[in-house]
């Protein structure tokens, strides 16, 4: 692609992306005090990480089998509370070898 | 110290990293960009969904506003992550290491980070950030370079990376906290929904995201108050 083309997409986008991250932990200093405003905080990165994985995780890998296996052996060590590259690395070889035997 | 606990925090991270910018890398380069211009949209952007949308969008010739707008959409829930992340800063991030860190504060740093005991600081935030954004870059420049050397298989697997790293964040407070469970239960529904319901396929990605996460943790706020700590002394670790 043409570099003044390209400079000008990547300038948008990664302008657009930034403001988006940076006003709020720029401009927001204090403690909020509202009880709900503090729960409702306290909730979103389950919520954000519920919404993120399911369903999208069982199209993640181009096999459903074998995102089914990596989600089965992800839940089960997740539940045991192992270290996530633990649980990251279990699901990848759980994908692997059921869509080498079922896809 | 704090540093390098965060940068080890990061490593799964950056790992998982690898094998998604390993794909966008590929990817870009198969839509006629160079390795450079691609590793550039990953060094600037460090966001996955985003940068994916981006690069389709400026491989037909879509007008700029086009540009701003997707990147609007698809991103905005990184406004309420950074909304969230603002309520566990301690004292040592000030301005310019807020407008700084703002930059890596992507999906999986807000998850690592908010699953923290207490406050983070600065040099927790820079060690877990780090070793992300280095994979981020360098596995694009691998898939641009190199892409067609690792068998399908395997990049395929590699895919579901990320998602093990979520349900291992999840499942512990998940277990350990009926609240969390049901506001969880909650957001996973309304995302199938979205999903799966033809007249709500029209919602994209990102906006599926925020509704889920705005209307689960405001009912959750509502009807299941979590046993708030102060300072977040009492949240529960995600990690070992």
């Amino acid at each position: 692609m043409e570099w003044s083309k390209f400079w000008l997409y990547v300038l948008v986008m990664a302008g657009v992306t930034y403001l988006i991250r940076m006003l709020p932990l720029a401009a927001i200093r204090g403690k909020v005090k509202s009880r709900f405003v503090q729960a409702f905080l306290y909730y979103v990165p389950y919520a954000v990480l519920g919404a993120m994985t399911i369903p999208a995780v069982f199209s993640s890998t181009g096999s459903l089998p074998g995102a089914i296996a990596g989600v089965v052996a992800a839940a089960v060590l997740g539940w045991m509370g192992k270290g996530l590259l633990t649980v990251a690395a279990a699901a990848c070889v759980a994908a692997y070898v059921a869509a080498m035997f079922l896809h | 110290m704090r540093y390098w606990k965060g940068f080890r925090d990061g490593i799964p991270i950056a790992l998982g990293y690898l094998s998604v910018s390993f794909a966008f890398g590929i990817q870009a380069v198969s839509l006629g960009l160079t390795p450079l211009q691609a590793v550039l949209i990953s060094l600037l952007n460090v966001t996955s969904a985003g940068q994916l949308a981006g690069l389709q969008l400026m491989t037909v010739g879509a007008g700029l506003p086009e540009m701003a707008l997707t990147q609007l959409t698809i991103n905005l829930r990184y406004a309420l992550m950074s909304i969230s992340l603002s309520q566990k800063l301690d004292e040592s991030m000030t301005t310019p290491h807020r407008l700084l860190l703002s930059f890596a504060n992507t999906d999986e740093v807000f998850a690592v980070a908010s699953s923290q005991k207490g406050k983070v600081g600065r040099a927790y935030l820079y060690g877990l950030t780090n070793g992300p954004v280095a994979g981020w870059v360098l596995g694009t420049a691998l898939g641009a370079l190199a892409g067609g050397l690792l068998p399908a298989s395997v990049t395929n697997a590699l895919g579901i990376a990320i998602y093990g790293m979520f349900i291992a964040i999840v499942l512990p407070p998940a277990r350990a906290m009926r609240e969390v469970r049901v506001v969880v239960l909650i957001s996973v529904v309304m995302s199938c929904m979205i999903t799966f319901l033809p007249f709500l396929s029209f919602i994209s990605d990102g906006f599926r995201i925020i509704i889920c996460a705005v209307v689960a943790s405001a009912l959750g706020a509502w009807l299941l108050p979590p046993p708030l700590p102060d300072e977040g002394s009492d949240e529960k670790e995600a990690l070992d």
